[in-house]
């Protein structure tokens, strides 16, 4: 039920402007439910995002919101933590905004573990400028700047992400839905950075391009190719051929930046007040 | 006497719709129809079993099912 969740959304500016099938609206109340479900104060909740389809988010959710410069939510999204280690940060960012312009300050942030919530909704195009292709357009693909098809090989954002040091890796779809919401709060839940790569679908530029048929198609091929990670595990190799896989992919724990930031702190707190 | 009068399982919000056709091709009963400009119509609203597939995954936030299981 809308009603449910409808406190968390600026109704006035609905409806939104994405596209008729895009499945951005679907991730947002995904994200939605899992603040909910983890009982976050909706005042003490940043909501950050850049530049891009996915990046008006920011515009209709009912928080403390910031819409930045593009590729550049996550360096805000940190300076809201250092500022204030209290707030729950969420960043939302697509694939064109996170992974290329914003490609530095995503790996920075895994590594240093801050604790942000960084939700990429993945639709593999630049939707908002036109649908030029992305660092995560596949191999193939076409684009309105690969006419011919993609010739580079897209990011694995997950393993990239693993790679820099993030502690909470993992990927969800828009058709799966209460798996998304799932994996989302259990990111919130971890006390570092937790990465929740969605796949999204843009029926307009990259499925039209890409003769993807419609809105629901796009969803009915995420249905048939994500296989989750438990499941994948007890099947054989050739059943897993071609497969996307989704759920938890990695969820260790490190020292959060924001709290040795604060050691650092209370250690000089303490050497004055003895001086 | 109970005045309780049955409420449709399905609401919609036409005002929201934009008729993009992600819930009536995936309701598995076809309790969900198109209008002539495609936006969503309640055809045989009794089929309903509210698994709320169309719900989940209305990207416009147009369709609330009431009753069934919580999600």
């Amino acid at each position: 039920m809308f009603a449910e969740i409808e406190q968390y959304f600026r109704t006035n500016r609905l409806p939104h402007i994405w596209c008729p099938g895009c499945s951005n609206g679907i991730i947002v109340k995904s994200i939605v439910e899992a603040i909910q479900k983890a009982g976050l104060d909706q005042d003490k909740t940043v909501i950050v995002s850049g530049i891009g389809c996915s990046s008006r988010a920011t515009g209709y959710l009912n928080f403390d919101t910031l819409h930045t410069t593009h590729g550049r939510a996550i360096a805000f999204a940190t300076g809201v933590k250092v500022a204030n280690p209290e707030l729950n940060v969420f960043v939302i960012t697509g694939d064109g905004d996170c992974t290329s312009i914003g490609g530095n300050h995503f790996i920075h942030a895994a590594r240093r573990n801050i604790d942000l919530n960084v939700i990429l909704f993945n639709n593999n195009i630049y939707g908002m400028t036109g649908g030029q292709y992305s660092p995560m357009s596949p191999t193939g693909a076409k684009g309105t700047t690969a006419p011919y098809g993609n010739i580079e090989r897209p990011f694995d954002i997950c393993n990239l992400a693993i790679g820099a040091g993030a502690t909470y890796v993992a990927r969800g779809n828009s058709f799966h839905t209460h798996q998304l919401t799932d994996i989302i709060h259990a990111g919130i839940a971890n006390k570092g950075f937790s990465f929740v790569e969605a796949l999204a679908a843009c029926p307009i530029y990259y499925g039209r391009k890409n003769k993807q048929g419609s809105a629901a198609d796009m969803l009915k091929w995420q249905k048939d190719h994500c296989l989750s990670k438990e499941a994948a595990d007890r099947l054989p190799l050739e059943k897993k051929e071609g497969k996307i896989l989704t759920g938890v992919l990695h969820n260790v724990s490190a020292p959060e930046y924001t709290e040795q930031y604060d050691k650092i702190i209370s250690r000089f707190k303490e050497a004055n007040s003895n001086a | 006497m109970s005045s309780a009068v049955e409420q449709p399982p399905i609401q919609i919000n036409l005002a929201w719709c934009k008729g993009c056709g992600i819930c009536y091709t995936l309701c598995p009963t076809k309790v969900l129809g198109a209008d002539e400009l495609g936006k969503v119509t309640l055809t045989q609203p009794k089929k309903c079993t509210k698994c709320k597939i169309c719900e989940n995954h209305c990207p416009d936030f147009a369709i609330s099912v009431s009753g069934g299981k919580k999600s």
